[in-house]
């Protein structure tokens, strides 16, 4: 199937929660009735004006949306092609997208009574957010995180224990972000009546990748209306980074069926797709099932899991937002995979360039860009999601670049 | 009448409930764990659920957990999974093998190749873990066809109105799992499981076996008076795990302890009802 063959992009998924073939509810019984119950309060509360207003106030009051879209303008220079846009989510509170979908998640949680939240997180970004939304209103926040994480994302494990989260090392596996999102799971599936799971990234069994989409999504509607405002027209390329997809999947969903908008998302490349070492689920993996969707995971001959690597923490997992892998499959969206050193090589240009320290997600959406920008036209247009700010990052840089902090 | 079916129809005439043991394939390796699927029956196992090993086993506690890493570490993959099947059949073609455990490595297989080589092997029925009803397509139904059971696990947060759903491709024996958790966590009390297995019963004909935090004798016992029978996973696996040398190795006389304590479990299982 190719992209000529769809009416529109933004249909899915369907009722089995599939997008194509991707999607669905792979998870153990326990665990069906809540997911039966959070569909249904996340349909009802989406078309409830009140929900969506008391999230629209956080937004602006809370989080400081909309975030700006800015012109990187010695960037384009520097790059002499296609002009640079950023849409700077890194100026939310907390420092990432990732409390966009945190704070609708609680909201519904609230909506539906549960007392108790979970998340699962890799590089911390999440769980801080859960953690700030948890403080904000009074709810008990436990998080798992691997415990390989919790040793080399320190900061931000002290962040959590400051906003009251209990942050719970998870040695199960080999201690990595899918481990903590199965012990999450495990939780859940032993905490049923008062637990709510916030998932992090547009993964997961149905409804949590459209649900997240969903709430992310406000990435992308800012985005085309103030690039219209900007330039007068929709732009030609969108970039963003992809581990589980939620950042990429807020920018591009609202753009889906602007036919001339080219979209490529951003895998990790660790070491080389062509090494063992990489987290391009896309582009090194094939379809498979886990945490509850059918997606392109990363594994070996006899379908186990096999773990991923990047030096960002956020990009270190096997599988992909169900979603991507049908706009990968229908040829909507290009996936590219952009390695360690090209993406530390592009972190250190915005500092110097933009100064803005980016995470070291969005550099790798970045560097691709200076793969393509130089080949563009100057009169044509990127916007590049800057997703996060690198402050969490600056340790793990410091010691790629040989440099004690 | 399928082996499951002959084997259950057996216990009841003789007022038994069903001792189920759960072993992981290939654990602590591959050769060990043939020798001790052969001796289950001697020790009572009525029917055997063999786990297939996979690296992200989202329902399971630590023990069965490690199992599974023990036995990929040692080699295990789904096809000697299916020649340890094939191999055990050659002496016994009675006791019901029943393999349990997660979608991806199957589906990795490839579904219709699978279900061939399980058929082939002798394997008589499946619980696959993140296959619930709503999933029905993928698996259960072309299981079925394929002339291989699909036991479906029940739990207590399967209500009244959804229970139906979990009944209605479900064949060979429904599985309820005793507690919300994982496998090897809390145990639940008798009480709570016998009001459970009767509302499961009175919606289906076919037998009703409890599992999930079993570990002793006399837990074993009193849940053989409430149900058709009775599964011990964790426990075993630990048994096991406390008999590895420091290179994760076998030590000498594992076999032979392990099967002591499955066939004290199949014993108070059994007596039960005396």
């Amino acid at each position: 199937m190719t992209a000529q063959d769809h009416n529109s992009f933004r249909t899915g998924p369907d009722e089995e929660g599939r997008f194509g073939q991707f999607g669905g509810r792979f998870v153990a019984e326990t665990l069906m009735p809540l997911i039966l119950d959070l569909e249904k309060a996340w349909d009802e509360a989406k078309t409830d004006p009140s929900f969506r207003k008391e999230m629209e106030n956080l937004w602006r009051y809370y989080v400081g949306r909309p975030s700006p879209l800015y012109l990187a303008s010695r960037l384009t220079e520097h790059l002499g092609g296609a002009k640079i846009y950023m849409k700077r989510d890194e100026l939310n509170h907390t420092g990432a997208h990732k409390i966009n979908n945190v704070l609708g998640q609680i909201l519904l949680a609230r909506r539906m009574g549960k007392t108790r939240i979970i998340a699962e997180t890799g590089a911390g970004q999440h769980g801080v957010a859960t953690a700030t939304v948890c403080a904000k209103f009074g709810l008990k926040c436990v998080v798992f995180m691997g415990a390989t994480d919790v040793e080399r994302q320190k900061p931000n494990v002290f962040r959590m224990k400051l906003l009251g989260a209990e942050v719970i090392p998870v040695t199960s596996g080999r201690s990595t972000l899918k481990d903590a999102m199965n012990e999450a799971l495990r939780d859940w599936v032993t905490n049923v009546e008062d637990t709510f799971y916030c998932i992090g990234t547009v993964a997961g069994p149905h409804p949590y990748p459209a649900m997240v989409r969903d709430f992310q999504s406000i990435i992308g509607w800012e985005a085309k209306s103030q690039i219209k405002h900007a330039e007068g027209r929709m732009p030609d390329t969108l970039v963003a980074c992809i581990g589980g997809g939620s950042n990429a999947m807020g920018l591009f969903h609202p753009f889906l069926d602007e036919r001339d908008v080219r979209m490529i998302g951003v895998e990790a490349g660790g070491k080389g797709v062509d090494t063992d070492e990489h987290a391009a689920s896309l582009t090194g993996g094939r379809p498979g099932v886990l945490h509850g969707n059918r997606t392109y995971l990363l594994q070996d001959d006899d379908g186990q899991i096999v773990e991923a690597h990047s030096i960002s923490a956020g990009l270190d997992y096997p599988g992909i937002g169900p979603e991507h892998a049908w706009l990968k499959e229908a040829e909507r969206v290009e996936y590219v995979a952009i390695n360690d050193d090209e993406a530390l090589e592009a972190f250190q240009l915005c500092c110097a360039m933009e100064g803005i320290i980016p995470a070291l997600e969005p550099a790798h959406a970045l560097a691709h860009v200076m793969k393509i920008a130089p080949q563009m036209d100057k009169k044509q247009v990127i916007v590049l999601n800057m997703c996060g700010r690198g402050d969490k990052d600056i340790f793990t840089v410091a010691e790629a670049l040989g440099t004690e902090i | 009448m399928s082996r499951i079916e002959r084997r259950f129809a057996t216990l009841k005439e003789e007022n038994r409930a069903a001792f189920v043991s759960f072993v992981m394939a290939g654990d602590p390796t591959p050769t060990t764990f043939g020798k001790l699927l052969k001796g289950l029956p001697d020790a009572g196992v009525d029917v055997i659920e063999i786990g297939m090993p996979f690296t992200d086993p989202m329902a399971d506690g630590p023990a069965i957990q490690l199992a599974g890493q023990r036995a990929i570490a040692a080699g295990q993959t789904l096809k000697k999974t299916l020649d340890a099947v094939a191999t055990f059949r050659k002496g016994d073609d009675e006791t019901p093998i029943v393999l349990m455990g997660y979608y991806n490595p199957i589906f990795n297989h490839g579904v219709e190749a699978f279900l061939r080589d399980a058929k082939e092997a002798g394997v008589d029925g499946l619980i696959v873990v993140d296959l619930p009803p709503e999933e029905d397509g993928e698996l259960c139904i072309p299981a079925r066809e394929a002339g291989i059971d699909f036991i479906r696990l029940a739990t207590p947060t399967t209500d009244d109105a959804r229970l139906p759903t979990v009944l209605k491709n479900t064949s060979g024996f429904v599985y309820y799992v005793s507690i919300t958790g994982i496998t090897g966590a809390g145990s639940a009390t008798t009480e709570a499981v016998e009001s459970a297995v009767r509302r499961i019963k009175d919606k289906t004909d076919l037998p009703v076996v409890v599992g999930f935090g079993v570990k002793t004798p006399e837990q074993g016992a009193a849940l053989a008076g409430v149900a058709d029978g009775v599964v011990v996973g964790s426990a075993i696996v630990d048994t096991i795990a406390g008999r590895l040398d420091k290179k994760g190795g076998p030590k000498v006389g594992l076999v032979k302890n392990v099967t002591a304590f499955v066939k004290s479990l199949a014993e108070a299982v059994h007596s039960a009802r005396g």
